[in-house]
């Protein structure tokens, strides 16, 4: 029962069946940072991810 | 959006979003649609997002990308303008270019690399030769107003250092709307204030605009990041934590907590090379570093 969640060059492999906020919670990556896409598709942070899911994270932090 | 204490769904955001935008526009009397608008671009998604709302909503609003000569391995100025230019032309809008290399004979990072501003990074000569351009750029094709498309996150980040270090001129200053205080500088505005960066990269996403992922290879370890960090890690405890900061702060400012600061905008000259204001006696920043 596991789903993958990529974050630039690394992957990360978490428990189905939890939101998409209680992974990155545990993985300790900020969800104020990202926004989590499924199959190219914005998902939110309640989301429940599903067995197999890819989970793409986008970077939204900019600066300089 | 844990902060307002709302979810939408893809339809009802991206109508939440530009009419929160107009909102901001109007109460905060930037411009209006009889105003000709200078959307500064660089190929991210809060330039892109802001110059498409801007444009569906009516306004006069043309671009301008800045080469700035930075290379890095993803080769970044060049395909930070193919990023704007394709934006302009799928969508028929106008885009000025300045490519600092071929206009002042060096790049961004040549430049750093000579002066003393440029000593660690390239980041202080880098904001000095945009201000510098995108103002002169305004003023010779006739905007009325200067527009850029930074987000709450960077306001609060800005705000945050401006705090730490208590830079009272700088706090003085800081606001999403800046007057022209002398004939030969333009209004600048900043429509996207209100929003989280998330807001903004989730809209340019769901309406399909295709922006420049990779960050310029000199923000790597930018202090602006950092605080922005801190301030994300206080918002994932108490959600509206930065928005409640800024505006704060634009609310304490209204009322007098910063004095007034001691220069007046008065004692600006004319740089005798470029003809921008200044507040340098002789040359200004950008022609001192250009020149160096």
């Amino acid at each position: 029962m596991s789903a993958t969640i990529i974050l630039r060059d690394q992957e990360f492999e978490i428990k189905a069946g939890q939101t998409v906020r209680s992974a990155l919670s545990k993985l300790e990556i900020p969800n104020e940072a990202v926004l989590a896409t499924r199959e190219g598709e914005l998902i939110t942070d309640d989301e429940i991810i599903e067995r197999n899911d890819v989970i793409k994270l986008i970077s939204v932090i900019s600066g300089g | 959006m844990r902060q307002h204490k709302l979810g939408l769904c893809k339809t009802h955001f991206l109508e939440w979003l530009p009419q929160q935008t107009e909102r901001f526009i109007t109460k905060y009397k930037m411009f209006s649609r009889a105003d000709k608008v200078l959307v500064a671009v660089s190929g991210g998604k809060d330039s892109l997002a802001l110059w498409d709302i801007l444009n569906e909503a009516g306004y006069q609003a043309d671009g301008l990308y800045i080469g700035l000569g930075i290379e890095g391995e993803q080769n970044y100025s060049e395909r930070s303008l193919r990023f704007s230019q394709r934006f302009a032309e799928a969508r028929g809008l106008k885009l000025h270019t300045v490519d600092i290399q071929r206009e002042y004979g060096s790049s961004i990072p040549e430049i750093a690399e000579r002066t003393p501003k440029g000593d660690e990074k390239p980041c202080a000569v880098c904001g000095v030769s945009k201000r510098n351009i995108m103002n002169r750029v305004a003023r010779q094709h006739g905007y009325d107003v200067l527009a850029t498309g930074h987000n709450l996150d960077d306001e609060a980040a800005v705000l945050f250092s401006n705090t730490m270090h208590w830079l009272g001129n700088y706090l003085q200053r800081q606001s999403p709307v800046l007057e022209a205080a002398h004939p030969g500088l333009v209004r600048k505005v900043k429509p996207l204030f209100r929003f989280y960066e998330r807001e903004t990269a989730a809209y340019a996403l769901l309406r399909g605009i295709d922006y420049i992922y990779e960050e310029c290879p000199f923000s790597v370890g930018a202090k602006s990041i950092y605080y922005k960090e801190i301030l994300n890690r206080m918002e994932a405890d108490r959600p509206g934590a930065k928005l409640i900061f800024y505006l704060s702060f634009l609310r304490a400012r209204e009322t007098g907590l910063f004095a007034e600061p001691q220069r007046t905008t008065g004692e600006l000259s004319t740089c005798p090379n470029c003809g921008q204001p200044t507040a340098s006696p002789d040359l200004c920043a950008f022609c001192r570093m250009v020149a160096a």
